[in-house]
């Protein structure tokens, strides 16, 4: 059985390229459903966020399996392969579930430590469950990847240093604003670190947020998460004014609020203050615009400035989050590599084998001046009595081991027969956080 | 006895409200809030049961700084009531110390007070005065903390100086509400004064320096009024113009009516 990834991210596509691939909510149920139709893919999973889109498949064999993984988001989304091959990105086996690891954890995202990740991980997981497109396998590992990922978030500050630059744009905004009640929340572009930040925003009491973004849809879409407004995208510089906290971060390549968009907006809003947090690499938000008065602009690096002691542990914090990783990962593969019908039968044998003969031995401690012959007898009488009985067992999982149970069969008897690796099991609350 | 009392207790007070500032320890504040609490009601008691002895009102001579002194704690105390800031009561209460203090350092004269001041226009006059002054000198402290916050904010210094300040909204809104009350306050003194005069010498206008500094600052703060209600002035431009009228205010007060010995009247 091998794991694979296919799919796409910030990493790998520009956004209009993922916008394409993307899967909304409302397409997974058919989604699912082509995925496992495919060609040797027995499990999967489609995790599609604005900043990723990911299938993980469990397929029979691997070279095949990325073939028609490709091909199904192809035919899914009516693009020719060749128009996105390019940003596909491939991995398996080992590489794979280190992959889903770091994902979970938050290593691989775009501010890494931002806690959405995982909740999205989490989603996609239940989405499968419900259209039954996970499996055995699938249901250990994503279960494996949300105690990694607690175990990153609790054993690390990785998380802490995203939720801080989130938390300290709020306490700044009362430092300038007072209260937040009754303030107003622009969102230019729709980073996963705005969005973050947006979320702290709401919490602390402000009245409205709009959401601009180069596509209107995405701008919509996350204004209805937010019970906001949309705006366009082509003129929102007009209705800066309303808003006393601006977020920006798109991918623009130059300055998108300019000193003079600010001085307008300003003499609009009767000089009433306001706060920039441009969080864009490059900058959104021409520095100049923090010498306006009244006006005061954060960049991403201001505000690590903000919460330095956090920054500087950073790279230790990762290389200790790594280290999680591997451990965590090294167990999974243990149970992966059992999941086998050789090992499974052996060991079915060897736990037959360890009673008979612990019962025999009690028994023959009792029956003392037993003759060889009767020895013998009660010994092939134990054996024939254990082989009978695991033998419609092993038959059973014989025949299973060439179709589409074969993993659900290894696992009950598993199970059954206590097979099961004596490590902690994780409770399904996990994921009810 | 109740006087050094009073003094000692504003001195408890400072390093009340200096310590919260430091450790940011809420039952400090509580407990410097009662303190000041106390010095204004032992204040209070003091300068009522001073004016029998005195033979002449607290308006004059260095009796003015401690009525200035228990008019600045009271109008503080309904700011921190209404506002939290806690930190302006560490500028507030050793000013107040401070200008007790001076009443005992300063060697007063015999104050042979002359006739033209037994008008009752002249209470009225001083009484909206102090009350004007007061609050505006409140104006500068919250304008003196805008400017370091805003300085901090604008800097990206984010540091326990800007931790112990109020927000920059809080202190701009202090400056606002003092200049809508002061205001109107200080035009009334100004008003009585002119009928106070007109009263006693039969003019309105007396062209003293004392008189005419009234008049610039009146105008000064006018301004501020009107640019803050209709384009929108505040912030740093508003602390700068509390901070520059309290200072031309100071100025007026201490190099005229003290060095020059009040109004010059003719």
């Amino acid at each position: 059985m091998n794991i694979i990834v296919v799919g796409l991210n910030h990493k790998t596509a520009p956004v209009e390229i993922r916008e394409k691939i993307s899967f909304q909510p409302a397409m997974l149920e058919e989604a699912h459903g082509k995925l496992l139709q495919t060609q040797g893919v027995t499990e999967g999973m489609i995790l599609s966020t604005c900043n990723r889109v990911e299938v993980y498949s469990c397929v029979n064999d691997i070279e095949s399996g990325i073939r028609e993984v490709k091909e199904f988001l192809s035919a899914f989304h009516g693009l020719p392969l060749e128009r996105f091959e390019e940003h596909l990105f491939v991995c398996s086996a080992e590489d794979a579930l280190r992959h889903l690891f770091r994902v979970a954890s938050s290593l691989d995202s775009m501010v890494i430590g931002e806690p959405q990740i995982l909740g999205q991980l989490k989603d996609a997981y239940q989405t499968s469950c419900k259209y039954t497109a996970a499996g055995v396998i699938l249901n250990k590992l994503l279960h494996r990847a949300f105690s990694t990922a607690k175990r990153v978030r609790t054993e690390t500050k990785i998380a802490s240093s995203a939720v801080s630059i989130s938390y300290a744009a709020v306490e700044l905004a009362k430092k300038i604003f007072g209260s937040l009640d009754g303030k107003v929340v622009m969102l230019v572009g729709a980073g996963e670190m705005c969005e973050l930040a947006a979320k702290h925003f709401i919490n602390s009491g402000i009245k409205d947020i709009y959401v601009t973004n180069r596509t209107f849809e995405r701008a919509e879409r996350l204004a209805e998460e937010f019970k906001g407004t949309p705006v366009n995208f082509n003129e929102f510089q007009h209705t800066l004014h309303k808003a006393d906290i601006v977020l920006s971060s798109t991918g623009a390549t130059h300055y998108i609020i300019k000193p003079e968009d600010v001085t307008e907006a300003l003499k609009a809003r009767k000089q009433k203050p306001m706060f920039f947090i441009d969080i864009a690499v490059p900058r959104d938000i021409d520095p100049k615009v923090n010498d306006i008065d009244n006006v005061y602009l954060y960049d991403i690096d201001d505000m690590q400035g903000v919460i330095e002691a956090n920054v500087k542990g950073r790279s230790k914090e990762a290389e200790k989050a790594e280290g999680i990783i591997a451990e965590e990962l090294k167990v999974f593969i243990h149970w992966l590599k059992t999941l086998d019908l050789t090992p499974t039968i052996v060991g079915i044998r060897e736990r037959g084998e360890e009673i008979r003969r612990k019962e025999l031995e009690k028994a023959l401690a009792y029956l003392n001046g037993l003759s060889p012959e009767q020895i013998k007898v009660l010994e092939s009488l134990t054996s024939a009595i254990v082989n009978k009985l695991i033998h419609h067992p092993i038959v059973a999982l014989k025949t299973h081991a060439k179709d589409h149970y074969r993993d659900m069969y290894l696992e009950v008897a598993r199970n059954m027969f206590d097979l099961a690796d004596k490590e902690k099991e994780e409770p399904d609350q996990e994921l009810e956080e | 006895m109740l006087f050094y009392i009073t003094l000692f207790l504003y001195l408890a007070a400072t390093s009340g409200y200096i310590s919260y500032v430091i450790t940011l320890k809420k039952p400090i504040s509580i407990l410097s809030t009662s303190i000041l609490i106390a010095s204004f009601v032992l204040h209070a008691a003091v300068i009522s049961l001073r004016y029998p002895e005195l033979g002449h009102p607290p308006f004059i001579g260095i009796e003015t700084l401690s009525l200035l002194a228990w008019t600045i704690v009271g109008i503080y105390l309904l700011v921190e009531w209404r506002y939290k800031v806690y930190v302006l009561g560490s500028i507030v209460s050793p000013i107040a110390f401070i200008l007790l203090l001076l009443t005992v350092i300063i060697p007063e004269g015999e104050i042979v007070v002359p006739p033209y001041l037994r008008s009752v226009w002249f209470p009225l006059h001083v009484g909206f005065a102090f009350l004007g002054n007061a609050i505006f000198s409140l104006a500068c402290a919250a304008g003196i903390m805008y400017l370091i916050q805003e300085r901090q904010v604008k800097g990206h210094h984010l540091g326990g100086i800007h931790k112990r300040l109020p927000s920059l909204d809080v202190l701009d809104e202090i400056n606002e509400m003092c200049l809508f009350v002061g205001f109107p306050l200080m035009t009334f003194g100004i008003i009585t004064g002119f009928i106070w005069s007109n009263a006693v010498w039969g003019t309105f206008w007396n062209l003293s320096p004392r008189a005419i500094f009234s008049l610039i600052t009146w105008l000064l703060y006018a301004t501020l009024l009107t640019g803050r209600l209709s384009v929108g002035w505040r912030g740093r431009r508003a602390a700068v113009l509390a901070i520059t009228g309290f200072s031309i205010m100071i100025a007026t007060y201490f190099v005229i009516n003290i060095i020059w010995g009040g109004h010059a009247f003719k």
